[in-house]
C-alpha cells in the first residue's frame, strides 16, 4: 500500500565540511510518481544533497521525510521502500550480471527470478552471464539501476546515471528511466546535463553553491525568462535589411550561412516569414535551462 | 536465500574466479612445501660425510658404522680442500695407530656430527682391540621415532599459508568494497553489518580447511610420505582460530590501506616476518633468548607449535589451550583495532 502525501520533503537541510558549506539550507517536496532531477554544475551540492535525502549522511541540520518516515538514523523498514544507485557502480567483485542481481534481491529477501525481469528491463538479457568487468559503460549503468530497482522499490534515487556516457548510450539510459516513471515509481536523480533534466524531469531544482536557485518544471522556468526566441533561415532567402523591419524582430546577424533573427513574439515573426514564403529549412531556437542558469548566476553553464 | 547465504555464496564465487589469489592460496603453500622437502631431502643431517686419507682399523670401522659416508683420498691436501669448501664435513688422517682428525673452523653444523662419529669409531676400535668386555655401554635411542623434513615442514608452511591467504583476501575485499562503494550499498539495504561480517568470516574459515585438506593430501602423498598423528582432527579448531585472528589482521589492514596495491604490500610486511620468525619455515629453537621473546608475541609462532603438536607430534587436546587462547586473544584486541580505524568510504 502506497503511502498517502509527498514520496519526499526535505526541509532546510544543511552540511557543512570545515568552511565549506556544501549544502547551505535545501528545501524541496517530490510528490509520488514524479520524475525531480536535481540540476548544477560539479561541486555544486547535489550529491551531498541527495546523500542526506537516501539516509547515507546526518544532515548538520534540517530534516528529511522519504513517504512520512526519517531516513536516519538507519532505518531497515524504510530501506525496502527506497532503491539507491551510488556515484560509483557498486558491484561485487567477479560475479555475473544475473549473479549482481540475485545477490543485490537476496538482501532484500527477493527471490531470483526478479532477475530475469530486471535484466529484460534494462536491456540487458543477452549480458546475463557476463561479469561487470566486461561490460561498456552504458551496460555497466544500465545494470547498476537494475540492482537498484531489484526490490521493487517506491522512490528511486540515481546519482549522476548518465555522467560519462556517450550520446548513444545516454539516449538508452533515457529509455530505462522512462520505462521505470511507467512503473509508477518516484524518482530523483542528479545530472549535470541540462538538456538531458530538459528532457526527462517533470520538475527540477537548480543548485549552485549548496543552495537552490530556482525551482519547478523545465518549461516553465525556461518561460518565465521571458527570453527572446532566435528563428534561423537560410542565407539569400531573405537580405538583413528587410529581416529587421519584420514585426517582433530586435536583433538580425546574418553569418553569410544563415541569418539568425531574435524576436520577443516568435508567433508574428514567423507568421510574416511565411508569407514572404521563407520559412524553408527554417530552424526555431528556444531559450533552454542553460539559458536561465546564466541567468539566474550570472556566468555561463560548465559541466 | 537469506543475505547471509547470498553474501556467503557471491564472496565464494569471487574467490574461487580470482586466479592470482587461488595461485597464492592454494598453490604457493604447496610450491613451498615441495621446495623446503625437496632442499632437506632424505632427512636433515641424516648422514655426514667424512674424507679419509690413509687406513687402519679406525678407518674400517669408521666404514661400516651407520650414517657417515667415507670419501677417500690419497693425499691430505685434496681432502682439506674439499673441507674448505664445505664439501665434508671432517678430515681422519689415519698412519697406523696414530688418527689425526682435521675439521673447520666455525660453526658449521656438520662438525659436531662428524667428530662424534669419529670418536665412536675411535672408542669401538679400542674395544675391539683389547680382550676385556667394555665395562661402561653406551645405547643411544631418539625419545621420538625419527621425523622426515616433511613431517616438521607440513605444520608450519599450513599455518603460514592459511595466515596470508585469510590476511590477503580479507584485506582485498574490504579496500575493494570501499572504493567501489559497495559498503555504502550495503549501508542502504536492510542487511545487517552483523550478517555481511560473518558471511566474510565463514569463506575465510571454509577457504582455510579447504587448504588445510588440499594440503595435508599432498603431503601425505608416498613421494613426501607424511604420517598423520591419531588425533589430527584437533588441527580443525585451532585452524578455525588461526583463520579468526588473520582475518581480523586483514580486517585492519583493509581498514589502513586505501588501495588493492597497498594492501599486497602492507600484508606481506606483515605475515613474511611473522613466517620467518614464527618458525614456519625452519625452527627457531635456537634463537636468542631476547628473539624468541619477540617470536612468542606473534600468533603465528603459536599456530605453528599447536599444529606441530597436534599433527605430528601426538599430543592431545592439551596442547590446544596456549595456542587457542593466544590466538582468541589476539582475534580480540586486533579487532578492536580494527574497529577503531574502519571507515565506510574513502576520505
Amino acid at each position: 500500500m502506497k503511502a498517502v502525501g509527498p514520496a519526499v520533503v526535505a526541509s532546510d537541510i544543511r552540511k557543512s565540511y570545515g568552511s565549506l558549506r556544501a549544502v547551505d539550507g535545501v528545501s524541496f517536496s517530490v510528490e509520488q510518481g514524479e520524475f525531480f532531477g536535481l540540476l548544477g554544475p560539479n561541486g555544486a551540492g547535489k550529491s551531498t544533497t541527495l546523500e542526506i535525502v537516501e539516509g547515507l549522511r546526518k544532515p548538520d541540520s534540517g530534516s528529511v521525510r522519504l513517504l512520512g518516515e526519517s531516513p536516519w538514523p538507519r532505518n531497515p523498514a524504510l530501506l525496502r521502500k527506497i532503491g539507491v544507485q551510488l556515484q560509483a557502480s557498486s558491484f561485487f567483485e567477479r560475479l555475473t550480471s544475473k549473479e549482481q542481481l540475485e545477490t543485490f534481491g537476496a538482501l532484500y529477501g527477493i527471490s531470483k527470478s526478479k532477475a530475469v525481469d530486471m535484466l529484460e528491463l534494462v536491456g540487458l538479457t543477452d549480458k546475463a552471464n557476463v561479469q561487470d568487468t566486461k561490460l561498456s559503460g552504458g551496460q555497466r549503468q544500465r545494470l547498476s539501476i537494475a540492482c537498484a530497482l531489484v526490490h521493487d522499490p517506491e522512490i528511486v534515487f540515481l546519482d549522476e546515471p548518465t555522467a560519462a556516457l556517450d550520446p548513444q548510450a545516454r539516449r538508452n539510459l533515457w529509455d530505462v528511466l522512462r520505462a521505470i516513471q511507467q512503473r509508477g515509481k518516484t524518482i530523483v536523480y542528479t545530472t549535470h546535463h541540462l538538456d538531458e533534466a530538459e528532457i526527462l524531469c517533470d520538475r527540477v531544482a537548480i543548485i549552485d553553491s549548496g543552495r537552490i536557485m530556482t525551482m519547478g518544471p523545465p518549461a516553465q522556468l525556461v518561460r518565465a525568462l521571458n527570453a527572446q526566441t532566435q528563428v534561423i533561415i537560410e542565407h539569400g532567402v531573405v537580405p538583413a535589411e528587410l529581416a529587421t523591419t519584420l514585426p517582433g524582430a530586435e536583433a538580425v546577424v546574418d553569418d553569410g550561412v544563415s541569418v539568425t533573427i531574435s524576436t520577443s513574439d516568435a508567433g508574428v515573426t514567423i507568421k510574416a516569414l511565411g508569407e514572404l514564403d521563407a520559412l524553408s529549412n527554417a530552424q526555431v531556437r528556444t531559450a533552454t535551462l542553460e539559458d536561465v542558469f546564466l541567468h539566474l548566476t550570472g556566468r555561463a553553464y560548465r559541466e | 536465500m537469506t543475505a547471509f547465504t547470498s553474501l556467503s555464496l557471491a564472496m565464494f564465487k569471487a574467490s574461487i574466479r580470482d586466479k592470482a589469489a587461488l595461485a597464492l592460496t592454494f598453490f604457493f603453500p604447496l610450491m613451498f612445501l615441495v621446495v623446503f622437502a625437496v632442499l632437506f631431502g632424505g632427512g636433515m643431517g641424516s648422514s655426514v660425510k667424512i674424507a679419509v686419507v690413509g687406513d687402519g682399523q679406525v678407518v674400517s670401522t669408521l666404514s661400516q658404522a651407520e650414517g657417515v659416508d667415507l670419501v677417500r683420498f690419497d693425499e691430505s691436501g685434496e681432502a682439506i680442500d674439499q673441507l674448505r669448501d664445505g664439501d665434508v664435513g671432517a678430515v681422519v688422517l689415519a698412519q697406523g695407530d696414530r688418527v689425526d682428525v682435521r675439521y673447520a673452523n666455525g660453526d658449521r653444523p656438520e662438525t659436531a656430527p662428524a667428530l662424534a662419529k669419529v670418536s665412536e669409531a675411535v672408542a669401538s676400535a679400542n674395544a675391539g682391540a683389547s680382550n676385556t668386555t667394555p665395562k661402561y655401554a653406551m645405547r643411544q635411542e631418539p625419545i621420538e621415532a625419527a621425523y622426515a623434513p616433511i613431517q616438521y615442514l607440513t605444520p608450519g608452511i599450513l599455518s603460514w599459508g592459511v595466515a596470508s591467504a585469510a590476511v590477503f583476501s580479507s584485506a582485498l575485499t574490504l579496500v575493494a568494497w570501499r572504493r567501489k562503494q559497495v559498503l555504502r550499498r550495503l549501508q542502504l539495504a536492510p542487511v545487517g553489518r552483523v550478517s555481511v561480517l560473518t558471511a566474510r568470516l565463514a569463506i575465510a574459515t571454509g577457504i582455510s580447511l579447504m587448504q588445510a585438506v588440499l594440503f595435508v593430501a599432498v603431503a601425505t602423498l608416498p613421494v613426501f610420505g607424511l604420517q598423520l598423528s591419531n588425533d589430527w582432527w584437533l588441527a580443525i579448531p585451532l585452524l578455525v582460530l588461526g583463520t579468526f585472528a588473520f582475518f581480523s589482521v586483514g580486517m585492519l589492514t583493509g581498514a589502513v590501506c586505501q588501495t588493492e596495491d597497498s594492501v599486497s604490500g602492507a600484508a606481506n610486511l606483515v605475515v613474511l616476518p611473522m613466517a620467518l620468525l614464527g618458525g614456519s619455515f625452519f625452527p627457531v629453537d635456537k634463537a636468542p633468548e631476547w628473539v624468541k621473546f619477540f617470536t612468542n608475541l606473534l600468533p603465528l609462532k603459536h599456530m605453528n607449535e599447536g599444529m606441530l603438536d597436534v599433527l605430528v607430534r601426538g599430543k592431545g587436546i592439551d596442547a590446544l589451550l596456549v595456542p587457542g587462547a593466544v590466538l582468541l586473544g589476539f582475534t580480540v584486541v586486533i579487532s578492536v583495532f580494527a574497529a577503531v580505524f574502519f571507515r565506510w568510504e574513502d576520505a
